[in-house]
Parts: C-alpha cells; structure tokens; sequence
C-alpha cells in the first residue's frame, strides 16, 4: 500500500514511523523547511519538503499512485483542501483528515470529508473512560458505517443485574463486546451473569442507545432523556 | 444586493467600498479589527455610518458567518489572505447557505483553475499578473 502523509509534526511524524515500521510505501510531506530539516536524516527519501496544498508537491509525492491519503496538519483548511482534492481530482479511494477544531467537524462533513478524526475529541472521550461512574460513553462513532460503540456502567438498579447475557433481550442490532469487572477486561460469552457495577462496551447500531440505556444504566438513561 | 464580503485586506475592503458606493447592503466579516479602520481609512464618514456592516470574527465560525448576514446574501467573495480558507470557506456558503453567486479569490492558479472546472467562480491574481507580463514581453519582442 502507498500512503502519503501531509504534516510532518507530532502526529504525522510519529503516523509515518509506525507505517514504515510495518512495511508500507510512505511518502511524508513538510511545508516548514526546519521541521523538514530536523527530520530529513530519519526519513530520507520518505520525506519531501513543501506545500502540499500545491498541487504539483501532491504530483510530486506520486498521488496518482496513492491508496491512501492521511492530512495531519495543524490547519483544517489545508487539512480539507488536500483530501478534497486528493478525493474529487486524482480520485484517491481512502483519506483521512485530522480535524483540529472538533467545531470545525461539520465542514469536513459537508464537503465529504470522512473519516475525519477529531484528536481533541478522542482526548475528551478517552477522559470521560477514565472518570468513574460517568454513566455513558460514546467510545467510536463511525457515522459513514452506521456504526457506534459505547460503554456503561451497569448501575444497581439496572435490569440487567444478575441476568445472563443471553437472556437480557438486547434490541436487534446490539451486542455486548467486552466486560470490564475489577480493574480488567473479558469478552463475555452467553452465560456470562451481569453484575452491578461492571463496565460493559456494546456495538450497535446508531439510534439504539436510549433502548440499550434503559437495560445497564436506567438512571443515565433518564438523565440523558 | 446583499453583499458579504469575507477578508478585507487590501482587496476585499476596496470592493467593499465600492460596493458600498454603488448602492448595495454591503456585510464584511474580518477577524482583525484593523481591517474595520482600513474601511474607515481616507472616507469622510464611518464605515456604519455610511451603512456598512462589519463583524469580527474567523470565516470558518458558522456563527460568525450567520451574525455577518450570509443566510441572506446574494453575493459571497472570499478575500482572505489564505487561499485554502477561501475555497473551504465559499463550498459552505453555496453548499450549505445556498448563496446565489460565490466569488473567490484563489492566488494560485493551479487551484484557481481546479476549483473553477468544480463550479466556483475563482479569481486569481496571480494568473491575470503572469498574463499581463507575457502580453508586455510579446508587446517589446514584437
């Protein structure tokens, strides 16, 4: 696969490393002639210098040839405008934008911009995972593939205390994934009993969470509503 | 018309002048306040009170274009200084506010003439510059 990558700061950076590392064609692309400079040794001939809003610098990279385009720079604009581009005019099949404004997301979205991944966003979910009786928290969103994960903590009161997972009666669409109980994690099977105070993380179908909700925490449910 | 009018630097507050002076509601949307005095630089009365808007705020801040009136703009112009901000910037006014006529100021020509062929009225210095050079150099070579 051959991926290029524009902005070569932290994320980027570290993104074409572990692409590299596991075999895949790179080609990195820097607008700041320093950065570029810092990183050229490392990278060699796996990284370019200059603008790659420009198109010529996006030709150079050889994107008529690429799988994948990832725009990592600190600019949403630059960030839109290269995917676009990349999408609509060399018709790259698969792109990914960083989005450093999660305000900003709406315009990735309108001009069809997905995925695009809000770092400030995930920092924010991966915090409410860590605070404790937090009730609901979306962990993946994926709006193209209709497809969300969440996680709950399953509260006293919730029906589903003391059921077998087999027998909760999940509406269509749901499944329960992995259960968090004293500090670690398992996958539950049918007859794994429930209990107050687990964590659970379910796959469903966009749409189904009040109904999932009302099953592990009734509570949240209600706050939410 | 109802003209809005997004970065008024150098050009986009001489058109908004303009604008203004030839009888349309002129908006512009700037994040620098100093492109507010630019509007008032060298006119004998005020920007406001002369009737023009201005609002201060970034051009990617849906509220900030709603507060500069796009919802009910005729014309759009994309004027800032960032070429990329331009093109994101006059997609969500004709995709998203639906305005009638979108005018954007792309310096490169590149991108100038790409976005053209998608359906946006670009406007690129810099290639009417390269013109007026070759046309002046044929002019002396002839």
């Amino acid at each position: 696969m051959y991926v290029i990558v524009v902005g070569a700061g932290k994320v980027g950076g570290n993104l074409a490393r572990e692409l590299i590392a596991k075999g895949q064609e790179v080609t990195l692309i820097e607008s700041s002639r320093p950065r570029y400079l810092a990183l050229e040794e490392e990278f060699e001939h796996a990284l370019q210098y200059g603008d790659a809003t420009e198109l010529w610098v996006l030709e150079r990279a050889g994107i008529q040839r690429a799988d994948l385009v990832i725009a990592v720079t600190g600019d949403d604009e630059d960030n839109m405008l290269v995917c676009q581009v990349a999408k609509e005019k060399y018709l790259c099949e698969r792109i990914i934008a960083r989005v450093n404004n999660p305000r900003n997301y709406d315009h990735f979205k309108l001009l069809g911009i997905q995925p695009a991944v809000s770092a400030t966003d995930l920092i924010l979910r991966l915090i409410e995972h860590e605070v404790p009786r937090y009730g609901l928290v979306h962990l993946l969103a994926l709006d193209e593939e209709r497809l969300e994960i969440i996680e709950l903590e399953v509260s006293t009161d919730a029906p589903a205390v003391g059921e077998r997972v087999a027998d909760l009666n999940l509406p269509e669409g749901s499944l329960v994934i992995s259960v968090l109980r004293g500090g670690s994690g398992f996958v539950p099977k049918a007859d794994t009993v429930i209990e107050a105070g687990d964590e659970v993380l379910l796959v469903l179908d966009p749409g189904l969470e009040p109904a999932i909700t009302k099953f592990f925490a009734p509570e949240a449910a209600r706050a939410g509503a | 018309m109802f003209v809005l009018i997004v970065g008024a630097g150098r050009v986009g507050s001489a058109v908004a002048k303009s604008a203004l002076a030839a009888g349309h509601e002129v908006s512009v949307l700037d994040e620098d306040q100093l492109s507010h005095e630019r509007l008032d630089a060298g006119q004998a009365r005020s920007w406001e009170e002369s009737d023009g808007m201005f609002t201060l705020g970034t051009a990617l801040e849906t509220d900030a274009l709603i507060q500069a009136g796009i919802e009910r703009a005729d014309v759009f112009i994309a004027s800032t200084d960032g070429d990329n901000t331009n093109v994101i910037i006059a997609q969500i006014a004709q995709r998203r506010f639906g305005v009638g006529k979108v005018l954007v100021r792309v310096m490169d020509p590149a991108r100038a003439a790409w976005y053209a062929e998608q359906g946006l009225q670009t406007i690129s210095p810099t290639r009417h510059a390269i013109e007026m050079f070759e046309t002046a150099l044929a002019a002396d070579a002839a």
